[in-house]
């Protein structure tokens, strides 16, 4: 059984149709990366399996669950769907370690101490164990990309979001972000990935998925998808990406 | 009698309205706040009927004069049979009023906040009321600390507005003396200073306690 099943999945913002029916899946342990223009639904396909924007159609499952029945307990199904935000939506009145210990004290009900040594596990695991007790406001973009990352593991889930999760970052602090995602694929860990870095994508993705207006338009490994995509739109797509970034793909 | 020795006899008098003065602030600042919270609540948060409610009640209370109010408490209620002492109508009045402009305050704090604040507590699995809770309510709060104290500064002077009711507040006292001793530019000076000071010490504890609650991101640093 898939990870998740995403079935013809139907989105719009007033008259604004953002998704046009998507359906994928993702096995345990699948990276895969979503490209594609702005405004093509990438972060809406993101919020809609974690059901922070409910779809208006079609089903979403996370193993046997129906996230998109109205009877699932989303608060208690949304803990083991970690979302890392590409403006990292730190709780800005929050010290770091609080940050990542909360969900554990106020969601699962662990007591302070457990949970405090458990968050401060995760934020070594992000290497940050030494910025703990510093606020959002005192860390670099990458480091409250890392807490961000530690918040979301801390809640041990089954699936990684991330949304564009270095798009907000100075170029110099990248590569410490994309590098804590790559030792997360490594681990095993099953990520959907709206993202631009083709680098990253070549080296972790199993899929990459080209969309626009709503659709997926090509999904494929990324050795196909950059050698010899099928469709002539992610093709022009994929020769502009690597015109910006001076890649050869 | 010169002033100072008229002043040095009415001195308890004096003493007693000032107590007032400080009473009713105290009172009226802090019943205000927590009566604020579920209002700003209902408005951004609550259902249509509650909502409905909220809107009203700030809708009323701000569009009409304190004066108006007070004059309503204190001799319009009585033909409906309720007589409340002079200290109690002018409390009733204040802790409504300033219910509602704390609650407008507070809006604004909520307002400060982005989208992603909700969407990041959602996705660690927090109900609505919980992110109110932990996440929301405390970054508003903090965003609201100029505003409230400023509210509380208003109070502070709205007080005087009580003497119309017969509450002996300090402009009562003023008033009395005044009307006993012919001293009016000496008094009303007088206790125009002791409002001064009234205010110094409010804005020096607001200040220590924006200071107290300070975190780094809360502040105009990023401004400069």
């Amino acid at each position: 059984m898939p990870l998740v099943r995403v079935e013809d999945v139907k989105k719009s913002f007033g008259k604004n149709t953002v998704l046009d029916g998507v359906s994928f899946t993702i096995e345990k342990g699948e990276v895969k990366v979503i490209i594609g223009p702005s405004g093509t639904g990438k972060s809406t396909l993101l919020r809609c399996v974690n059901m922070l924007a409910p779809p208006d159609s079609g089903k979403i499952w996370l193993q046997e669950t129906e996230l998109t029945n109205p009877k699932t307990n989303m608060h208690q199904m949304r803990q083991k769907i970690g979302m890392v935000f590409q403006h990292f939506a730190l709780f800005k009145h929050l010290k770091a370690i609080d940050n990542v210990a909360l969900g554990l004290v106020k969601v699962k009900g662990m007591n302070r101490s457990d949970a405090y040594a458990k968050a401060k596990r995760d934020m070594q695991k992000v290497g940050l164990e030494e910025h703990a007790d510093k606020y959002p406001a005192q860390l670099s973009g990458g480091q409250q990309q890392r807490v961000g990352i530690a918040r979301a593991l801390a809640m041990d889930p089954l699936l990684m979001l991330f949304d564009e999760p270095t798009s907000a970052l100075d170029p110099e602090l990248i590569g410490e972000v994309l590098q804590v995602m790559q030792n997360l694929a490594k681990e095993g860990m099953t990520m959907i990935c709206v993202s631009h870095e083709m680098g990253f994508a070549k080296s972790v993705a199993n899929e990459i998925i080209f969309m626009e207006h709503g659709h997926i338009l090509e999904a494929s490994a990324p050795q196909k998808m950059f050698s010899n995509p099928e469709n002539e739109r992610t093709r022009s797509f994929l020769h502009k990406i690597a015109e910006l970034y001076g890649e050869s793909l | 009698m010169s002033f100072f020795t008229a002043l040095y006899k009415y001195l308890p008098d004096f003493g007693h309205g000032l107590w007032l003065t400080i009473l009713l602030t105290l009172i009226a600042a802090i019943l205000g706040f927590l009566a604020s919270v579920p209002l700003v609540l209902g408005i951004l948060y609550g259902n249509k009927l509650f909502k409905l409610l909220c809107k009203a009640f700030i809708t009323i209370v701000r569009g009409t004069p304190l004066l108006v109010q007070l004059f309503f408490i204190y001799y319009g209620l009585p033909a409906l049979g309720w007589h409340i002492a002079p200290f109690n109508a002018a409390l009733v009045g204040f802790i409504l009023n300033s219910a509602a402009y704390q609650a407008e305050y507070l809006k604004g704090g909520f307002l400060a906040i982005t989208t992603e604040q909700m969407e990041a507590a959602y996705s660690i699995g927090l109900t609505k009321w919980q992110a109110i809770k932990e996440i929301i309510f405390p970054q508003a709060f903090r965003f609201a600390i100029p505003a409230l104290s400023n509210e509380v500064i208003y109070l502070v002077k709205y007080t005087s507005v009580a003497y119309v009711i017969q509450v002996p507040e300090l402009l009562s006292q003023a008033k009395f003396f005044a009307s006993d001793t012919y001293f009016s530019l000496q008094i009303y000076l007088t206790i125009g200073v002791v409002y001064l000071a009234l205010i110094w010490v409010v804005s020096k504890l607001a200040d220590m306690l924006e200071h107290k609650l300070f975190i780094p991101g809360f502040d105009f640093s990023h401004l400069k």
